[in-house]
């Protein structure tokens, strides 16, 4: 029986890197992802747009502004001397955020009133928007801090120091990185396994198969196992990259990550090869591909996270395997989070991946004939 | 027996004429649309099924975010202090006895992260330097951390006016921000998510449609025959543009519709400006397919690159949801040969801040330029010829 | 040996104008670099019009690729195609307002209705709404498609979606039509009508026709023949002026029944012979020119029968053609050694390798196969005739177990494929239509792959391997890619992979379409040497004339059997009171038309 699915094994292999089309699959679009997703993927921001409106001609505004123009994340690219200029500014996108500093600033601030920044912001972009409004604040904060100081004022009752852990800088890349080793697997071995069996239907090959003495089960493990050997590889290749390429640091432990991968490979392709028995031609199973694809990418938290879903569509991720596969990912590269503690994220894909092979084995008997 | 002089021919040659021909293939197109499932599915199905699930599934906006507040010496100051966190619609704090408790709490991810609140608090409050309140945020999703950063420091300077309102000896902070929003005062993700989506599903029926049926012809052997009857090349393109224009603009509606009336999301532009910049992009959109699919030649082929080409650059490089501005140079100058991105800007703009010249007018001619590249590039590459 | 095949002949009187087409040195090739490939060289032809002129040639010569390019779909590398006095190439739209064009494949939108499909045509031809009523009702009483005007196209038969075809091709009546393999993969009933049409069309409207075929009983009903071959024309003249070398040299014999394939086997490989066939209860047979009289005692013996002379026919001389181009096969004679030797002891043994009995098969309301019962003999080569959507394929998928039975039971070697362990599926060999290999791996690969399918191993493995790319002339090619294969290579590869574990049965559908006859004669040959070995075989065919190999045959209507039994039997139910046997293509249509007559509605 195993020198039978050897041979599958090893024909499959061979289909797949001789087809210049399944060799395109396997190679172009991860790494294109890899590039894409890497670089352009980020929500950190810098190099926002500003206009300065500033009608007072005092020391203490120009200092305040010293500080947006001292910030690595601000850009002065306009000066506003009147009300009416600052509409085309925001609305044409010239600048993200303007900020208007009135007339009475220096009085106030001299006399201990509250001395008022106007900061105006284009909300097109919520997030960006968001962002932006947070180093505004940071800037300013800076600056009360200072003159709180220099005015030998008491410093405020309380004062923040915030550490985020795990990504001290809050880097997006080191967000999004490991997340990718998730996606490309996912497309990878989907690509490969859910066109496997409807290529070999177009071809006629399959009823080739059928007829020698292959039982359905081990059909089933020579489509399975081709893509679990790509599978494995990619994604070791893409945690490669991620380490030294991207920088990345992986704290966690190799074993906890491979626990992951394997996991996540068998339900993958048990999905995979559910819509191979599915699909009668190649196309059906590329839309098949699709259709599951983006949605699972959508609801896996690689982008924006489950905790900001409706309560209905967080339930849904529970089906996902590559929310789980996203946990463990993030845990193992930048919390080193010890294999106990993701358990709970280990026994859901194990489900799912014995559903989903279960259900593939039972559809691809009944779609044989 | 006479062999038959060609002048007889151009007796009986075509009447009907290019109207005919044209009013012919668009029927024949309609009734296929009408016929096959899928086409059906791709181009009205999948628009709402999309919008819903990225309407839904995407959003950036962290609420009821879980924070364990560790206080080690509970008084009124400090229950002064949680409160400001307690009525805060962005978080939803978990009372913890001590910080072993709060940090095994982030590390199983159960709160994304902590406010600790050390023993002398109320003393210290009161002293020159003031307390020091120590934030752990959980890093890893680094837009998330930064955004209960940012709703952190809100709630804390909430709580400072709050003070310097009841105490005289509080000092107020000597500058205050004051914030004005334009266009999306809740700043609310998804009013500038979908818009941006309606961008990404567009390029996709756009593309996807186009590159599959032009295809299909190829394999199934039916442009063969097209090809020899006296057919001229920028009919059969034409035979495919308008059928699958009106069917991408059908789409549109239907976004847009959903967009308004489910999402909520302020329409504020005109509609003619929509309008216009939708045609412009569909031609776009379409040029593209069709040129893949004349390249390709195999409905499986054009699939796969109509995916690679069209929706993940959409879906990444159009500024939908990342921002431009921020990427990298060679990557932002990449995102120019991408209609979505210019498209994006307008739905933006046009939703939330109306018919603005500055933005429509030099993105509707950068998309204009790449309609017309794209169905120049297909008029060039088609020819009545095979091989 | 032909001393010398027929020059290419210059085209007799009258001037260039009078033709309808006209090819002048054309050359065209494809690819590029190392791979360029010359698919027509120095091509030179007319086409006399109001005549039906066939193309003749085995699958690769070059016919499609002169089709396009006289439709102007392709530009040729040099030379000049000129169709009614213009330039096919440089004034394309002109040449294709005239110009009728059926290719291979018609593309038929199977999702419009046949009104649908005609009504786009009428519309891209032209042809206003008036003279599109009696047109269509023309072509529609002309092609008996009349009562399907709303079906769906996709739902017609391969008979009937070719005759839509060229319906649509039809609308507007062109001057020049050009049909490409229009008759591949219709049975011989849809065949003949298709035939009709053309004829009619010729007759009553003066319309000039290029038709080309592998079926070389078609090339004699043209009126002139051109043969390509390798992209070459090889010769062209009336089937007649072929046949006329032959005159002489034609002989049948006949031959009992049980040792007919013997027969023919040993008088194929005997020197002297350039074609032996078996045609009705006779061998045909095609002798050299020279052939001396001590050969002819040899010949005699061989076929212990008497030889009488008969009129040669277009086929005959197509295969001395083609036998003539090609170097002697050393396979082939060793073959026929081998046959020889091994002349199978117990050939007809009362074993029964498969038992059908009362098999229905329903898709839905649809009854593919109904109450079907029959039993193939160990050593038995069974053929499985019928109609398109006669259930024949249907019937053929449930016998290699793909596909189960709805009702009745079903047992091959004395097992049911589809309950039986996997083992019991190696004693199994399957070859199917499209000769279903993996196109992207080698020669190599894929006889390696099937050798371990099939679980062979050590040396029966490496025996095994070698006996195929021996016995198949496969040695050269084993790294060349599959799906690069010309394609009567392909079908050796697909029946040596088949082959590879020495299977009991052995299952072909349509194991020969599309292949040139010449690589029919070897695939029959090695067919027959399988059944003296005691292989079962199990084939579906349209070749009629391939039916005369079978020991016994079933021909499928509606999803019964009309008639089974012995090829002579069946024709017997087919002749006339008092009259002779008819052919077996005759007596096929005979019983089809009996079996439509007695089913009303189908």
């Amino acid at each position: 029986m195993w020198q039978r699915i050897l041979a599958l094994i090893a024909k499959e292999f061979l289909a797949l890197l001789k087809d210049p089309r399944s060799r395109f699959v396997i190679v172009v679009p991860p790494l294109v992802q890899l590039l894409v997703f890497g670089y352009a993927a980020t929500y950190d921001l810098n190099d926002i747009p500003y206009a300065v409106y500033n009608e007072d001609p005092g020391a203490d505004a120009r200092e305040l502004l010293a500080g947006f123009r001292l910030s690595r994340h601000f850009r002065e690219s306009a000066r506003v001397l009147h009300d009416a200029e600052i509409a085309p500014l925001i609305d044409n996108r010239t600048v993200l955020v303007v900020v208007h500093i009135g007339p009475r600033f220096s009085r106030d601030l001299a006399t201990g009133a509250p001395a008022r920044v106007q900061v105006l912001v284009d909300g097109r972009d919520s997030n960006t928007a968001l962002l932006a409004l947070g180093y505004v604040r940071s800037v300013v904060n800076r600056f009360n801090v200072e003159t709180a100081a220099r005015l030998g004022q008491p410093r405020p009752p309380a004062q923040l120091e915030t550490r985020p852990w795990f990504n001290p800088n809050l880097e997006s890349r080191w967000f999004i990185v490991p997340g990718m080793v998730a996606l490309l697997t996912l497309v990878v071995t989907m690509l490969v396994t859910a066109l496997s069996v409807a290529r070999e239907r177009e071809q006629g090959t399959f009823d080739q198969l059928l007829v020698t003495p292959f039982r359905p089960v081990e059909i089933l493990l020579g489509k399975a196992l081709p893509g679990f050997i790509i599978g494995a590889t990619e994604s070791s290749a893409i945690c490669l990259a991620a380490v030294l390429w991207f920088k990345v640091p992986l704290l966690g432990s190799l074993l906890t990550l491979y626990t992951g991968i394997t996991l996540f490979l068998v339900s993958a392709i048990g999905v995979g090869l559910m819509i191979s028995s599915l699909a009668v031609t190649q196309q059906q199973g590329l839309l098949g591909a699709f259709l599951f694809l983006v949605p699972a990418i959508i609801l896996s938290g690689f982008a924006t996270p489950i905790a900001n879903m409706p309560p209905i569509l967080q339930k849904l991720t529970l089906i996902n395997p590559v929310r789980y596969f996203m946990v463990i990912l993030r845990g193992v590269f930048l919390e080193g989070t010890p294999f106990h503690l993701l358990i709970d994220q280990f026994w859901p894909m194990a489900v799912i991946g014995a559903v989903n092979l279960a259900g593939a084995a039972w559809l691809f008997r009944r779609r044989l004939y | 027996m006479n062999p038959p002089a060609f002048e007889n021919t151009s007796q009986h040659a075509p009447r009907g004429g290019a109207g005919q021909r044209l009013r012919g293939l668009i029927r024949k197109e309609f009734l296929q649309i009408v016929r096959d499932p899928s086409s059906i599915a791709i181009a009205f199905v999948m628009p709402v099924v999309l919008l819903l699930l990225f309407g839904y599934g995407l959003s950036l906006d962290a609420e009821h975010v879980p924070l364990a507040v560790v206080v080690e010496e509970p008084d009124a100051d400090t229950a002064s202090f949680v409160a400001a966190f307690q009525h805060s619609r962005y978080f939803a704090p978990v009372a913890m006895a001590n910080m072993a408790e709060a940090e095994q709490a982030l590390q199983a991810r159960r709160v994304n992260g902590i406010v600790h609140l050390r023993e002398n608090f109320a003393r210290q409050r009161r002293s020159a330097g003031g307390a020091p309140v120590q934030i752990i945020l959980n890093g890893v999703d680094a837009n998330t951390a930064r955004l209960v950063q940012g709703y952190v420091t809100g709630a804390w300077e909430t709580w400072l006016a709050h003070e310097a309102q009841g105490d005289a000896a509080t000092p107020h902070p000597p500058v205050v921000v004051e914030e004005r929003v334009w266009f999306n005062s809740e700043l609310r993700s998804r009013d500038f998510l979908v818009p941006g989506l309606i961008a990404v599903i567009m390029t996709l029926i756009g593309a996807l449609l186009t590159a599959m049926v032009m295809a299909r012809e190829w394999e199934r052997g039916t442009l063969e025959a097209l090809l020899v009857t006296p057919v001229a090349i920028q009919e059969i393109l034409l035979g495919k543009l308008i059928p699958y224009f009106i069917l991408g603009t059908g789409g549109m509606i239907l976004s847009v519709v959903a967009a308004v009336g489910l999402f909520e999301i302020p329409l504020r532009g005109s509609l003619l400006v929509l309008f216009t910049a939708s045609s412009l992009f569909l031609l776009a959109a379409l040029g593209m397919g069709l040129l893949i699919s004349i390249l390709a030649k195999n409905q499986f082929v054009a699939g796969q690159v109509a995916i690679i080409v069209t929706f993940l650059p959409a879906f990444i490089l159009s500024g939908f949801i990342f921002d431009i501005a921020s990427m990298p140079g060679p990557i932002q100058f990449i995102t120019h040969f991408i209609p979505a991105r210019y498209f994006v800007a307008i739905l933006q703009t046009v939703f939330l801040a109306g018919d603005v010249p500055g933005v429509i007018v030099p993105n509707g001619a950068a998309l204009l330029v790449m309609a017309a590249f794209f169905l120049g590039l297909n008029r060039l590459k088609s020819r009545k010829r095979l091989g | 040996m032909i001393a010398n095949s027929p020059a290419v002949e210059t085209p007799p009187g009258g001037g260039p104008a009078d033709a309808a087409l006209e090819f002048r040195q054309v050359c065209k090739s494809f690819g590029a670099g190392p791979k360029r490939t010359a698919a027509l060289k120095n091509v030179t032809f007319q086409v006399q019009p109001g005549v039906v002129t066939g193309l003749i040639g085995p699958d690769g010569a070059g016919k499609t690729t002169l089709m396009r390019l006289a439709t102007g779909l392709l530009a040729p590398d040099a030379g000049q195609v000129v169709v009614l006095g213009r330039d096919a190439t440089h004034d394309a739209l002109a040449v294709q307002a005239a110009l009728g064009y059926m290719p291979q494949r018609f593309g038929l939108y199977e999702d419009l209705t046949v009104a649908e499909n005609l009504n786009l045509y009428a519309d891209l031809q032209g042809v206003g709404r008036a003279e599109r009523r009696v047109r269509f009702d023309e072509l529609m009483g002309m092609t008996g498609l009349a009562p399907f005007m709303r079906r769906l196209a996709g739902r017609l038969s391969g008979g009937m979606k070719q005759k839509l075809g060229l319906a649509c091709t039809l609308v507007r009546s062109p001057q020049v039509l050009l049909l490409d393999e229009p008759t591949v993969g219709v049975d011989p009933v849809s065949r003949r009508e298709l035939w009709a049409i053309v004829y009619r069309l010729v007759a009553q409207q003066g319309m000039s026709v290029l038709l080309s075929t592998l079926y070389l009983d078609e090339a004699e009903r043209c009126h002139e023949v051109i043969i390509l071959h390798e992209g070459a024309v090889l010769a062209q003249g009336a089937p007649a002026s072929f046949s006329a070398r032959l005159q002489g040299r034609t002989y049948v014999a006949p031959v009992p029944a049980t040792q007919r394939r013997d027969v023919q086997a040993r008088l194929a490989v005997a020197p002297g012979v350039v074609d032996a066939v078996i045609q009705g209860d006779n061998v045909r047979l095609v002798v050299d020119g020279d052939l001396s009289p001590a050969q002819w005692v040899r010949l005699r013996e061989s076929a212990a029968a008497a030889f009488e002379p008969v009129p040669p026919r277009f086929e005959d001389s197509f295969i001395a053609l083609l036998q003539s181009r090609r170097p002697p096969a050393a396979g082939g004679a060793a073959g026929g050694a081998q046959a020889d030797i091994r002349r199978g002891p117990g050939r007809h043994n009362d074993q029964t390798a498969i038992v059908v009995r009362d098999v229905s098969r329903r898709f839905g309301e649809f009854i593919a196969v109904h109450e079907v019962s029959f039993d193939v003999k160990r050593g038995e080569v069974f053929g499985l005739l019928g109609a398109n959507g006669a259930g024949k394929t249907t019937m053929f998928r449930m016998l290699c177990g793909l596909l189960p039975p709805s009702e009745g039971n079903l047992t091959v070697a004395g097992v049911d494929v589809r309950r039986a362990a996997a083992a019991a599926r190696g004693r199994l060999g399957y070859m199917s239509q499209k000769f279903s290999l993996y196109g992207h791996l080698s020669v190599w690969q894929n006889l390696q792959f099937f050798s371990r399918a099939y679980g062979l191993a050590g040396k029966r493995r490496a025996a095994r391997l070698a006996w195929a790319l021996g016995q198949f002339e496969l040695a050269d090619l084993v790294d060349a890619t599959s799906a690069d294969l010309p394609l009567g290579y392909k079908q050796r590869l697909a029946l040596a992979c088949a082959l590879m574990h020495e299977p009991d049965i052995l299952f072909l559908d349509e194991p020969t379409s599309g292949v040139d006859p010449l690589a029919r004669r070897e695939f029959w040959r090695r067919i027959n040497e399988l059944s003296r070995d005691n292989v079962t075989v199990l084939v579906t065919t349209h070749f009629m004339e391939e039916a005369e190999y079978c020991d016994r045959l079933a021909i499928m209507a509606n999803g019964q059997i009309l008639a089974l039994g012995p090829p002579e039997e069946v024709k017997d139910r087919a002749r006339p009171a008092g009259g002779v046997r008819p052919g077996m293509e005759d007596a096929f249509i005979f019983l089809i038309e009996g079996g439509r007559q007695a089913t009303p509605g189908s």
